[in-house]
């Protein structure tokens, strides 16, 4: 009886997000999904009547290439930021509070810089007649012919600069809960340094990471804005196609039917990881159950 | 006798605090060994040392011959029980235990026999895929013990590992320790605050103090005979008395001026001659007190006091008592109830006595250690005083 009173309030209480979540996300993913599977106009809008074309059409071999480029540049800038924001988190959290908030500092202060001046200022900087050009060119690290603008390569680096701090802030946070004896547990146990860090500290951190690695792999599938000013041709990513069907095709359907596919697969990371945190609750309970 | 485990001229700084200065100590192999000291005194120091956490500034560690003073930890046949547990949170308590196996490399199969039988010495078989989160402290501590002992230490480092215990468990994981220690017969150096732990476990302590060590020696040479205030008042609870001698009775005692008190016999294991300054540290239950003097005997000194306060202890009474000005702490034991003795009281009048080779002269008094003899608040007798008058 309580049970269920309980329960109904729980409901009750959630309600509101509920609404707040179908409203703003449910609804309009569907309506994509149905603009998807509609005919365009010549005007740019949306015809009467269903139809499959849209959908064929991502056959393109062009788009193609385009979803895996977008699949590695968001993989690579993941796998780039979480190497860089785990030693760091973990310096962090060792570090004296003093200069812990120094560079916590450092990591905020650049988001009080708009996000598109940021990323004009990467193009200044790696201008071909650019300082970092001049002089990776000088000691040939790079041909003087070659460009350090417009292409994959940039799009990695200045997506790995935007979300960063986005993965170093709940790594850090994971970190600064852990228990470092453990760490002093280990090797007194004969890890090496390194087996302790693999073993302890990141299953330790485990909540941070894939928060992390969520932070920036699902916007970097969605960029838009990083491969438009930066990009280039051999940089574009599906984001820039879907706004090429919309703002020079003008035909909404065909990018609802690429904004499909982008939906897709930024949710089936989420479930995954859903379902493993499910999983893993789980198991523990179940065992509590059969003692 | 070749020590198996040596401290060589060991000193540790941590900013501006000398946390271990230039101490040197051994330890025999199979002994149980305690470090004891109040917080701060450099023992945890010495035993993070020991295990290769950090390095001394100077000087150098020996285990067994060899010297493992620049070898990490993981290089080092040293395991600690620290005094968290420091168990692996996401780690079950079989896969917690078989940790040190894993890292280094053994066969499943012998994995699993040690395991086995690490979890029947620790008796909790039945518990190997619980989490930590789901153990009791008790379990949780042997759990770790386990943890530590599977990799064959050659020496056990133990860090207060009861502190975080409840008093009633805290007794039973002191046997249970002791137990595993005679089973294992591996060296034990254990670190503790607590005087009571040190001394029913151990072989010998050492007394530490601000960095230093103050004393080493079996719990009843150290109880009986500290060389100086700090090992005195730290342990147990003492009468410091300074006084003068003024006199030799024979080669065993001289006579010692304490106060306006010009002839209290004390024992002369020091050799000191007269004119020479003593202090005299005098256990509280070495001292008599009765209403009735007692028989006169060599050696006794008996002093005419009054009560200045008391506090029922149960199977004791604490006597706070003023004899010559001085305030002097007795301890009895309650051996019989007589409900028709006049039980002392507040302001009696008794006569207490103490034979001379109970009080025993210091090597060093430094007057701040007074501070550690637990005195009852001057106020708190005046109280009574005005209460009864």
């Amino acid at each position: 009886m309580k049970d269920r009173r309980r329960k109904l309030q729980e409901t009750l209480i959630s309600l509101p997000s509920l609404f707040w979540l179908s409203l703003f996300f449910v609804v309009p993913t569907l309506f994509v999904f149905s603009v998807a599977l509609r005919p365009a106009n010549p005007y740019g809008g949306i015809a009467p009547g269903w139809t499959w074309a849209n959908i064929r059409s991502l056959a393109n071999p062009n788009y193609l290439v385009v979803a895996w480029r977008t699949v590695w540049i968001s993989v690579a800038s993941t796998l780039i930021c979480i190497m860089l924001a785990v030693p760091i988190s973990y310096y962090l959290a060792r570090v004296s509070a003093k200069w812990k908030n120094v560079f916590l500092m450092l990591i905020i202060v650049p988001f009080w810089t708009n996000f598109l001046i940021r990323i004009f200022a990467w193009k200044v900087l790696l201008h071909p007649d650019g300082a970092i050009k001049k002089i990776l060119a000088f000691s040939g690290l790079v041909s003087p012919q070659a460009s350090l603008l417009y292409n994959a390569g940039a799009v990695v680096l200045i997506t790995v600069y935007t979300f960063l701090p986005f993965t170093i802030l709940p790594l850090y946070a994971a970190a600064e809960k852990f228990d470092f004896q453990l760490l002093e547990a280990a090797r007194d146990l004969g890890a090496r340094r390194f087996q302790a860090f693999a073993k302890i500290f990141l299953p330790g951190v485990r909540g941070g990471l894939i928060t992390a690695v969520l932070f920036v792999f699902i916007p970097a599938l969605g960029s838009y804005v990083i491969p438009d000013i930066v990009g280039g041709p051999g940089g574009e990513m599906l984001g820039n196609k879907i706004a090429q069907r919309v703002f020079v095709d003008r035909n909404l359907p065909q990018a609802a039917a690429l904004s499909v596919v982008l939906i897709l697969s930024v949710l089936a990371p989420l479930a995954a990881v859903l379902i493993l945190q499910r999983k893993r609750e789980k198991s523990p309970s179940l065992l509590e159950v059969n003692r | 006798m070749s020590e198996f485990l040596e401290f060589r001229n060991i000193s540790k700084r941590f900013g501006s605090i000398q946390a271990v200065d230039s101490v040197s100590l051994g330890i025999k192999r199979g002994e149980f060994f305690s470090l004891l000291g109040p917080s701060g005194c450099g023992k945890t120091t010495m035993l993070r040392l020991a295990a290769g956490f950090g390095q001394p500034d100077k000087g150098r560690i020996v285990l067994d011959g060899q010297d493992i003073t620049d070898l990490p930890p993981n290089k080092r046949q040293v395991n600690t029980i620290f005094q968290s547990y420091a168990l692996f949170p996401h780690l079950t308590v079989w896969h917690n235990i078989a940790f040190g196996l894993q890292v280094a490399k053994k066969s499943k199969s012998d994995i699993q026999d040690e395991v086995r039988s690490m979890l029947r010495l620790i008796r909790m078989d039945d518990q190997a895929d619980k989490k930590p989160g789901q153990l009791s402290g008790g379990q949780k501590q042997r759990v770790a013990i386990a943890r530590a002992l599977i990799n064959k230490p050659q020496i056990l480092l133990l860090d207060e590992p009861l502190a975080a215990l409840d008093l009633k468990l805290r007794q039973r994981m002191l046997i249970e320790l002791d137990m595993i220690h005679d089973q294992v017969g591996i060296t034990f150096l254990y670190v503790t605050h607590d005087q009571g732990e040190a001394m029913s476990l151990s072989d010998r302590i050492a007394v530490m103090d601000s960095g230093r060590i103050e004393q080493v020696g079996s719990p009843a040479e150290i109880y009986e005979t500290p060389r100086t205030s700090f090992v005195a008042a730290f342990i147990g609870d003492t009468n410091f008395l300074e006084g003068e001698v003024t006199g030799l009775v024979d080669n065993e005692y001289c006579q010692v001026r304490i106060a306006d008190i010009p002839d209290v016999v004390c024992f002369n294991d020091k050799s000191m001659k007269p004119g020479n300054p003593v202090f005299l540290s005098i256990r509280p239950e070495k001292v008599h007190i009765s209403r009735d003097r007692p028989e006169a005997a060599t050696s006794l000194n008996v002093l005419p006091a009054v009560v200045e306060d008391m506090i029922y202890l149960g199977s004791q009474t604490k006597y706070w008592v003023r004899t010559h000005g001085l305030r002097i702490q007795v301890l009895r034991q309650h051996f019989r109830f007589f409900l028709d003795e006049k039980p002392i009281r507040w302001k009696d009048d008794v006569w207490i006595w103490w034979h001379g080779d109970d009080g025993f002269m210091l090597d060093r008094f430094r007057a701040g250690d007074e501070k550690l003899i637990s005195l009852p608040p001057q106020k708190v007798g005046e109280f009574e005083d005005n209460g009864s008058s």
